[in-house]
């Protein structure tokens, strides 16, 4: 059976499950929206223009707050793993932020930025930088050394070194990480979304809760799922690229 | 005075707490446009001291002089060639054999044009813009000598090179070897624990010994650029090796007739 027909499969199973869930009638249909409504109230945000503007107030958040983190994550990363004396120091400090939420910064966020776009830029930002600054730092502590020698033996200086031929030689280990950092960052776009935004599907979450519209809630969940696959489906076609003229072979993780 | 002078070299390792002899008191005198083979088993010391002559390490004790001068560091007209090519896999085999050129401010077209004539001279012309995981083995350590000789170094440090390819592929590359050292009037000291090998290329084949590292023999071997491998006095020489290293049986003395 194909990938696909597979997906479409579960799919199908999932939609009945739910469907004979809505109707039997164990949950008020207020409560418990089934298959159709949701799919109706999704298809009347989209034709009122709502769910563009909503989409497209959380993907633009997402993707500065994500492609600040990565870029900063990258380079910090690169000095970092280079320079592993100060890497040292700055260790402890990461591995003592790091597992701390994001949103758990959310009130000092408000606080000291304002609401807006910002907090939901920061939250995803904080959930991006960790995990991309770590295996940046990794992959460069690791690299084979064969490149360093060449790039000694055919006298590059430290600056050539450390981006035509270290930032390349990690690059597959960072492209991994790009991909499981996008997927982090997506699920905190929700959280962060919620302090004072007045669009975005995080804020349709709230708004759907606040009027008890459990079908527009269970809507934007479902526009944030396919999203979240899309664009992850996107960043695996980079990754596998990277792997591919890169003769690494290896695959991103299946998922 | 020789080319390359290596005199009382010894280097010591900590291996689990215990001091380890990789080197103790090699000496060697190398002339310009020798083919030398650094060989012996495992934990030698042959790429120990190919690292102390390209400059990768610092001997902990003597000191080696090439042209006159004391190592101090790699650098890019004495080029070593690695066992697993050190290509950047990312570049196609044209940017790969550039990097050297570029290094050192050639300008770009030149660099292609050198890099161009490097591809062909290791039998890879059309090759150029493919990127080395699309090659074998054999063709990626190609791109490697290529980029190698694009520089045009004095001296090539080639470390176990073939040790990865299969047998045919390893012959091949032996022969074509041989033939570019002599046509590019370079100097090769070339690391293998493949005996066949260093009597096919040698001109001295430096015989190290194990724990510690020290040169047991010195062999001259005097077969001429054309090398065929089933020749007897290609077999002598290989005999005379094997017994070097107290591997000649006996036994073997009732076929020799």
């Amino acid at each position: 059976m194909s990938k696909v027909l597979k997906g479409a499969v579960s799919f199908a199973v999932l939609l009945a499950v739910w469907q004979v869930l809505a109707v039997s009638g164990a949950f008020p249909s207020s409560l418990f929206p089934g298959p159709g409504s949701v799919a109706g109230a999704l298809v009347e945000r989209a034709e009122s223009g709502q769910l563009l503007l909503d989409v497209g107030a959380s993907m633009y958040r997402f993707f500065i707050g994500y492609v600040v983190a990565c870029v900063s994550a990258v380079l910090l990363g690169l000095v970092m793993g280079w320079c592993t004396r100060a890497w040292e120091f700055l260790n402890p400090v990461v591995q003592f932020l790091r597992p701390i939420s994001p949103v758990a910064w959310l009130p000092f966020i408000v606080l000291w930025l304002g609401i807006g776009d910002t907090p939901a830029i920061v939250v995803i930002f904080l959930a991006a930088f960790f995990p991309v600054l770590l295996s940046t730092v990794g992959a460069v502590r690791r690299i084979d050394p064969v490149y360093l020698k060449v790039s000694k033996n055919f006298g590059l200086g430290s600056a050539q070194t450390l981006f035509k031929i270290v930032l390349p030689a990690v690059f597959p280990v960072i492209a991994n990480a790009l991909h499981i950092a996008l997927g982090t960052a997506w699920i905190f776009l929700v959280a962060g979304e919620m302090a004072g935004t007045q669009s975005g599907l995080g804020f349709l979450i709230v708004d759907a809760r606040n009027n008890l519209r459990t079908d527009e809630l269970l809507a934007a969940i479902v526009a944030i799922g396919i999203l979240g696959v899309l664009l992850d489906w996107t960043i695996k076609q980079f990754e596998e690229t990277v792997s591919r003229i890169w003769g690494t072979g290896a695959q991103g993780a299946e998922q | 005075m020789a080319y390359i002078e290596i005199n009382d070299v010894s280097k010591v390792y900590q291996r689990e707490g215990e001091p380890f002899h990789a080197l103790s008191h090699v000496s060697l005198e190398i002339e310009r446009g020798e083919f030398i083979c650094l060989l012996g088993p495992s934990g030698c010391g042959k790429t120990t001291l190919l690292n102390t002559l390209a400059g990768f390490e610092d001997p902990d004790e003597g000191q080696v002089l090439i042209g006159g001068e004391r190592v101090k560091g790699p650098v890019p007209n004495r080029v070593t060639i690695f066992q697993h090519y050190g290509l950047l896999p990312w570049q196609t085999v044209e940017k790969n054999v550039m990097l050297g050129l570029l290094a050192k401010k050639m300008p770009k077209e030149q660099a292609r044009a050198t890099a161009a004539k490097y591809i062909d001279l290791v039998g890879l012309s059309g090759f150029e813009h493919v990127r080395p995981a699309q090659l074998s083995g054999g063709m990626q350590q190609r791109v490697s000598i290529a980029r190698g000789l694009a520089v045009q170094p004095d001296v090539l440090f080639m470390d176990e090179p073939f040790a990865a390819l299969d047998a045919i592929t390893r012959l091949k590359m032996q022969d074509d070897i041989h033939r570019i050292a002599e046509e590019e009037g370079v100097t090769v000291v070339f690391v293998t624990h493949d005996i066949e090998e260093a009597v096919a290329l040698a001109d001295r084949i430096v015989v190290l010994t194990p724990n510690p590292g020290r040169v047991k023999e010195v062999i001259k071997v005097e077969l001429g650029p054309d090398r065929l491998r089933t020749a007897d006095d290609f077999l002598a020489v290989r005999d005379h090796v094997f017994d070097v290293f107290g591997m000649k049986p006996n036994w073997n003395v009732e076929y020799v007739i």
